[in-house]
């Protein structure tokens, strides 16, 4: 049930963001592909392009005023990330390009130097591939036990299994907060209090959870904390590595450069303390500051609405998937789901359902979701994924089911 | 215009609901797999030459309407034909939709030119082509199109 005062809420952050205003192919613009990537508020663009235009320079080395405030306002979202995922110290969050380097950074350094002798890494068979590969090569590589978590048919973690699997000779526990393929929930504190039980450390894959629902990693307990900007409503070539502040400081440099040494010689180099030690080289000043932008504007929406309403329109869209088409078949019906809708029709390829709502203006992803163990597991090559935003209305789960019949009024 | 229609054009959708050739010959004398990890599409085209003339010839397997609707063309086009003409008919489909030659002398191939402007398609159309090309030239086994554009 969806109430009126909600549905002009989302509204009003439709009217935030310039790009669905916009039409495509003279058609009102319906984005659904929210989980690869979201759109930006017009208050991130306009801090980035005010930046840019204003104040741009660079950070820590500056002595003129431009460098001193970029320093001062970067260091200001580094707080702004701390208190968002509930870290105790701003020395915890350490910027990256994104999930997927904030993952390598672990698995490189964590993994490759600090991982008891023997020990292993766990993963879950649905995880994205960018906590699969990284983790895979590291075991490959040192030869050490990589076991993978089985998913049930409806795309929820087998538990029992993962108790089992969740041995001693485990080091790393690698989880997906919330599946991009599937939009499966997991009980990632349950996860990381039965990794901790057995003495290994927990990295959790944010990218698709910090959207949609408030992250505490106080409370989670987990050691590391992966997202990327980008699917948080603000730009790309951002992200966050959150780890526990022991952690870090044991960890030896991911790569060499400028900014994350503390003295260098022919002789000998010593390297920074986190987070300077783990970000080396110039940073992306401009998208850290759009971020920090992102993150005030999503927390001016509420994670109170945001996830309440993003439930309510997965369960308006799945009904209506269901009455209109019964034929489709749905991939991941986890009881406890974010707003990801991915199905399959039995008859009609997902790459010309894309197509033809493309040409009706809707913007879905089709494809495997970098996610090819999870689409082996339910035997299917490839399907069509909806996935929702506050933004979306449930005018536009009118015009995606209008859509989906066009399509097969097409092709069939 | 790029009109959704222009891609999805009667003949396609014709092809797409019975396609012909869907079978699998064995033996067979030349064969080969295609793949597109990325769209899921995977079909295995196989082959009969006999006396440097295509016989017979086969496709099963899964993809979009466009790579599918291009293998039953595709086959239908070349059987009886030599392997030289089946060769020359490859590079000049290819030459259509990856460079710019014209479709004038394409026959009913000509039904894919359109598949040019929705340029992330194009691999869809080419897939089975690059298969016969791998069949009966490069023999590698399997092929991708991922790269065609």
């Amino acid at each position: 049930m969806i109430l009126d005062t909600q549905i002009q809420k989302a509204l009003d952050c439709r009217a935030d963001f310039p790009v669905l205003s916009a039409t495509v192919y003279d058609k009102g613009y319906v984005y659904l592909d929210n989980g690869a990537t979201t759109q930006k508020p017009r208050a991130v663009i306009d801090m980035m392009t005010d930046f840019y235009t204003q104040r741009y320079a660079t950070v820590h080395r500056g002595v003129y005023l431009h460098s001193a405030e970029a320093t001062a306002d970067c260091d200001a979202v580094r707080t702004q990330v701390a208190r968002f995922i509930g870290a105790a110290h701003d020395d915890e969050i350490v910027f990256t390009k994104g999930t997927t380097e904030s993952i390598n950074l672990v698995a490189s350094t964590y993994g490759q130097h600090l991982l008891p002798a023997g020990k292993g890494i766990l993963i879950t068979a649905m995880e994205h591939h960018a906590n699969l590969v990284p983790w895979q090569m590291l075991c490959a590589q040192k030869g050490i036990p990589f076991r993978v978590c089985p998913i049930d048919d409806n795309g929820t973690l087998d538990m029992a299994t993962f108790a089992t699997l969740m041995t001693p000779d485990i080091g790393v526990v690698a989880v997906t907060h919330v599946s991009n393929a599937l939009g499966t929930i997991n009980p990632v504190k349950e996860i990381t209090r039965l990794a901790h039980a057995q003495g290994a450390k927990v990295l959790l894959d944010g990218a698709q959870a910090v959207g949609h629902t408030s992250v505490n990693v106080h409370d989670l307990d987990c050691d590391f904390y992966c997202f990327s900007g980008h699917k948080l409503y603000g730009p790309t070539g951002i992200g966050v590595l959150y780890g526990k502040r022991a952690l870090l400081a044991s960890m030896p440099p991911y790569q060499f450069g400028g900014d994350m040494i503390e003295s260098v010689s022919f002789e000998k180099t010593t390297f920074a303390k986190p987070p300077a030690r783990f970000e080396a080289g110039t940073p992306p000043i401009v998208e850290t500051l759009g971020l920090g932008a992102a993150i005030t504007y999503v927390q001016s929406i509420g994670f109170d609405f945001i996830a309440s309403y993003e439930t309510a329109l997965l369960d308006l869209a799945t009904a209506a998937l269901k009455a209109r088409f019964p034929e489709v078949r749905i991939i991941g019906e986890s009881p406890k789901k974010a707003s990801v809708l991915s199905f399959v029709f039995p008859e009609i390829h997902p790459h010309d359902v894309g197509s033809i709502l493309d040409s009706e203006g809707i913007a879905v992803r089709v494809g495997h979701h970098c996610a090819q163990p999870v689409m082996k597991r339910y035997g299917v090559p490839a399907t069509v994924r909806a996935t929702f935003s506050f933004y979306n209305t449930p005018e536009d789960v009118v015009r995606l089911m209008d859509g989906l019949q066009t399509v097969k009024d097409l092709i069939l | 215009m790029r009109n959704i229609e222009n891609l999805y054009q009667e003949m396609i959708l014709e092809h797409n609901k019975n396609p012909r050739n869907f079978k699998t010959l064995s033996p067979c004398s030349h064969s080969s797999r295609g793949v597109n990890t990325l769209c899921g599409d995977d079909y295995m085209l196989t082959v009969q030459v006999d006396n440097g003339s295509i016989t017979d010839i086969g496709f099963t397997g899964q993809g979009c309407a466009i790579s599918k609707s291009s293998g039953s063309l595709m086959t239908s086009t070349i059987k009886g034909k030599s392997v030289e003409d089946a060769i020359t008919l490859k590079d000049q489909f290819l030459g259509m939709l990856i460079a710019d030659r014209p479709a004038d002398d394409m026959g009913r191939l000509a039904v894919f030119a359109n598949v040019k402007r929705f340029p992330v398609r194009v691999k869809c159309a080419t897939l089975i082509w690059r298969a016969l090309e791998d069949a009966l030239v490069l023999a590698n086994g399997s092929i991708s199109t991922e790269g065609d554009s």
